[in-house]
């Protein structure tokens, strides 16, 4: 134990050591599209439309009424439960509705959001949170409780609330703080261009929660096609240093495809493997995107709750690609026209990347805190692959998955609807990256017959717990009256045996013990008859 | 604006398909034709015609019958594999209806009764083979001597122009004036079988005009072609080496050791890797997706069990040859094998 510290100690800060995941892909990665110029700052909207449900776990509940004025940075949704978050008005104006808005999910559903007229002064919310220049005169409850107050979620697209995930709890003692600046899916560049422009708020914002978990090492990880990040954040980490006891450290890491996963990217910087079905806390790793640790910072120091984020906007479906400042609540729409629109025809409008992005039916959804990328590809970019055939077992797919699974027999036993096998064949350890689909010669969507699967897997689960509900129910109302019968027998045994003696002893009483006894127990077919027995045998005497 | 086509990621273009992976099968097919072609005339190419045309046509038949579209499937290229793999394995001179007779039985019955492309157990071209091998022992194997002048003179053989060639599986007679004797000749593994039988040793074996460099005479050319088009399979990835390099490695290291401590009894093991299909059957036939084991560590076991049936029938066994005997064994004991190579899954700790 004491060795393994010595020589994590003495690892050159220069090259420390990588680990590798299995399998992965290379694809191009055309960030070149959407990375040569700075981020724009979108056009505040005319109309704001705020989801309240941005995040896993409990939606937000309104805490605004339709008619009302809200400021940039109210609170217009509180949190709801401990796995919630809060969500805020990203500009100030009035509350023209509460109602359900087309979202940006796959099932094209409407959800509630909170539709704001903006009056265009962008004005604060007087009773926003006081900045904080020295953080670390806040403990770890107040640092968290602003985290969650600033209703700030993982930004890299998992939305998972960060106040929860910064709370591992006593049991798991944190060792090390993975930045996610991985960004390994094509096209998207906003993470790119936010350690580029913001690298000193991410570094503050690590710095933060190294403060909050009490943990004594961050490792950034920044695949190696971005030269620019990696060097802006080195150089930020340089003059942060000396403000810390900690190690920061920007790692470059071989750019292949899905190394921004969480699992795989706290395997490649710690040689790590977060067990299944487990969180990273349960191995010393806290994970977060780098965007999400900017967030933190601006919380904090600026008191700012999260209201805007830099989104992507690329494609060769988009006229002029590039990176943009975003409200939360802006119509996709708004910053498609903000981006030249559409150039020609367009094949699929994806909410994230190609790999791992969902569709959307149009694009009057607004953007959310989740969504770093508005892809727009043209049918030469997203090719109609043509009806599927059969699987030939080449096993592509396997060389491939990063979760090291066997893709072709999950697709043999989900296709034949055994979800007993699939799940033998570890389904639940699928991250859905894609990389099996993506090299399949025989075209068969394997991610959808998992995501099939998966569900299925949890719709059987949800009906075997109703329906041993309902078993445990039904056995306690059976014994609930199994107990009363035994009682009531008992009880009427008792009586019986107190009125023998007197019925013996004064047999002209009996009718009228035992009409009163009729009286008490009527309910009971069985009792009446015990009664007019004892009443016969009462008058027969 | 947007079509509305809801799919589910991924959103790119695929880089494969199953029509361009059979079709670099067949490229790579290329040089280890052009040997067997140069050494054993043009019956190698008619065969492959006949085979090619008689699969597709079966494929097409029983589509129809099926009630399937037939362009997709004939479109997959797999019965084409299955077909020239097939007349790769027959001898040149093969009749034409037991070259029609192999690829039914492959097509319809081992392929398409079973569900067709991905669905069949056992390797179609080498069921088919089998089928024939049993049922026409004789026919299928009578190989021509290769066309080395040194060796037809020294046995006073015939080489077949392309007319004869044609004219023998089409009408099965031989050219005028000639008998079987003087076109055919044994393979070296089977002369290798013969010799060693009558306790002829090693050393004065390796003395017949038969042989080669390494294996036999232009066998081992038809094996070198074989290796490079395996290579160049490897090379664009469609194949892994897990199953060549584990069926040729223990092929290698069995003969080797019979071969280290009885020379004069056991051949050499780079005779054995250039001689009959053992690298046809290491690169094109073993690698078959469908009918192999799928995971790595079961490949690896896949790989050498079908070197070792090879091996132990080959010096002890009734045939002379054995790969497509080592493939169909292999084949049915493939999903045992994927059940229990399983390979450790993240998040899994180690495999207890």
């Amino acid at each position: 134990m004491t060795q393994s510290t010595q020589t994590s100690s003495q690892t050159p800060t220069s090259s420390p050591k990588l680990w590798k995941f299995h399998g992965g892909i290379h694809l191009p990665d055309e960030k070149a599209l959407s990375n040569q110029g700075p981020v724009v700052e979108a056009k505040l909207p005319t109309q704001l439309v705020i989801p309240l449900a941005q995040h896993i776990g409990a939606p937000a509940r309104p805490c605004v009424q339709p008619g009302e004025r809200v400021f940039k940075g109210q609170m217009i949704g509180e949190p709801q439960g401990y796995v919630s978050a809060p969500v805020h008005a990203s500009s100030s104006g009035v509350v023209r509705a509460i109602e359900p808005h087309a979202m940006p999910h796959p099932s094209g559903l409407p959800a509630p959001c909170v539709i704001i007229d903006t009056d265009g002064e962008d004005a604060w919310a007087p009773d926003r949170p006081e900045p904080v220049a020295d953080f670390q005169s806040l403990d770890a409850e107040a640092l968290r409780a602003r985290i969650r107050m600033a209703g700030i979620v993982g930004l890299g697209g998992a939305s998972f609330p960060s106040s929860v995930k910064l709370n591992p709890g006593q049991d798991q003692p944190i060792d090390t703080l993975v930045l996610n600046g991985a960004e390994c899916e094509p096209y998207i560049t906003c993470d790119d261009l936010l350690m580029r422009e913001r690298a000193s708020e991410v570094v503050t914002g690590a710095r933060i929660l190294l403060h909050l978990l009490g943990t004594g090492r961050v490792l950034i990880g920044i695949e190696d096609n971005k030269p620019e990040a990696i060097a802006a954040m080195r150089q930020a980490v340089a003059e942060q240093q000396a403000q810390t006891p900690a190690q920061l450290e920007v790692v470059e890491i071989p750019t292949l495809y899905p190394s921004g996963g969480e699992k795989q990217l706290i395997r490649i910087l710690t040689g790590r493997e977060v067990p299944t079905h487990g969180i990273p806390a349960q191995i010393g790793v806290v994970c977060q995107n780098v965007a999400t640790v900017a967030a933190v910072a601006d919380a904090v120091l600026r008191g700012q709750p999260l209201i805007e984020r830099y989104v992507t906007v690329t494609g060769r479906g988009i006229a002029q690609p590039g990176n943009f400042r975003v409200r939360v609540g802006t119509l996709a729409s708004e910053l498609i026209a903000a981006s030249g629109g559409y150039s020609g025809e367009l094949a699929k409008l994806i909410a994230g990347g190609p790999m791992m992005g969902m569709t959307l039916q149009g694009d009057a959804v607004p953007i959310t805190k989740a969504m770093n990328c508005l892809l727009a590809l043209t049918p030469a970019e997203s090719p109609d692959p043509g009806p599927a055939m059969p699987c030939i077992r080449c096993g592509q797919c396997a060389q491939v998955c990063p979760t090291s699974l066997l893709p072709q027999q999950m697709y043999w036993h989900a296709r034949a609807k055994d979800l007993d096998k699939v799940q033998d064949y570890n389904l639940f350890d699928c991250i859905e990256c894609g990389c099996c689909a993506h090299v399949c010669p025989a075209h068969i969507p394997l991610v959808q017959y998992y995501r099939y699967a998966k569900n299925e897997s949890w719709a059987r689960e949800r009906e075997k717990q109703a329906s041993e509900h309902a078993k445990r129910r039904h056995e306690a109302r059976e014994a609930r009256l199994e107990r009363l019968e035994r009682e009531r027998k008992a009880k009427l045994r008792k009586k019986k045996e107190a009125i023998t003696p007197k019925t013996k002893a004064a047999p002209g009483q009996s009718a009228a013990v035992g009409g009163a006894e009729q009286s008490s127990v009527s309910s009971a077919a069985d009792t009446k008859t015990d009664t007019a027995k004892t009443d016969t045998a009462g008058s027969v005497q | 604006m947007i079509s509305g086509a809801l799919t589910s990621s991924p959103h790119s273009a695929r880089p494969y398909r199953v029509d361009q992976v059979m079709l670099q099968v067949c490229l790579a097919l290329i040089p280890g034709t052009l040997a067997l072609v140069w050494f054993f005339g043009w019956g190698v190419i008619i065969n492959m015609l006949l085979a090619s045309l008689f699969a597709l046509g079966a494929e097409a038949l029983v589509m129809k019958l099926r009630g399937r579209p037939v362009l997709p499937v004939i479109g997959d290229l797999s019965a084409l594999v299955t077909a020239l793999l097939f007349a790769l394995t027959i001898p040149p001179t093969l009749p034409w209806w037991l070259t029609l007779l192999g690829i039914l039985f492959a097509i319809v019955i081992v392929k398409q009764l079973y569900g067709g492309i991905g669905y069949n157990p056992f390797n179609p071209a080498m069921a088919g083979y089998v089928f024939l091998l049993i049922s026409y022992p004789v026919a299928t194997t009578s190989w021509l001597p290769p066309d080395v002048p040194s060796l037809l003179e020294a046995r006073d053989l015939v080489h077949l122009s392309f007319l004869d060639s044609a004219r023998l599986i089409f009408t099965g007679a031989l050219p005028p004036e000639t008998t079987w004797d003087a076109v055919s000749g044994a393979t070296p593994l089977d002369e290798l079988r013969t010799r060693l039988d009558q306790n002829i040793l090693m050393t004065e074996i390796r003395q017949s005009p038969l042989w080669g460099f390494v294996g036999g005479q232009g066998w081992e050319w038809a094996s070198l072609g074989f290796l490079l088009g395996g290579l160049y399979l490897l090379y664009i990835r469609v194949i892994s080496w897990h199953i060549p390099v584990s069926l040729l490695g223990s092929l290698a290291v069995l003969s080797g050791l019979f071969w280290v401590f009885d020379p004069s009894h056991f051949p050499a093991p780079w005779f054995h890797l250039f001689s009959g299909a053992a690298m046809l059957g290491a690169f094109f036939i073993a690698t078959d997706p469908v009918s192999a084991a799928t995971t790595k560590r079961g490949q690896l076991v896949f790989g050498a069990l079908i070197g070792a049936v090879v091996f132990v029938i080959r010096t002890w066994g009734g045939y002379p040859d054995a790969v497509a005997f080592g493939v169909l064994l292999l084949n049915i004991a493939a999903p045992m094998i994927d059940h229990y190579t399983q390979p450790r899954v993240y998040g899994h700790g180690k495999k207890t």
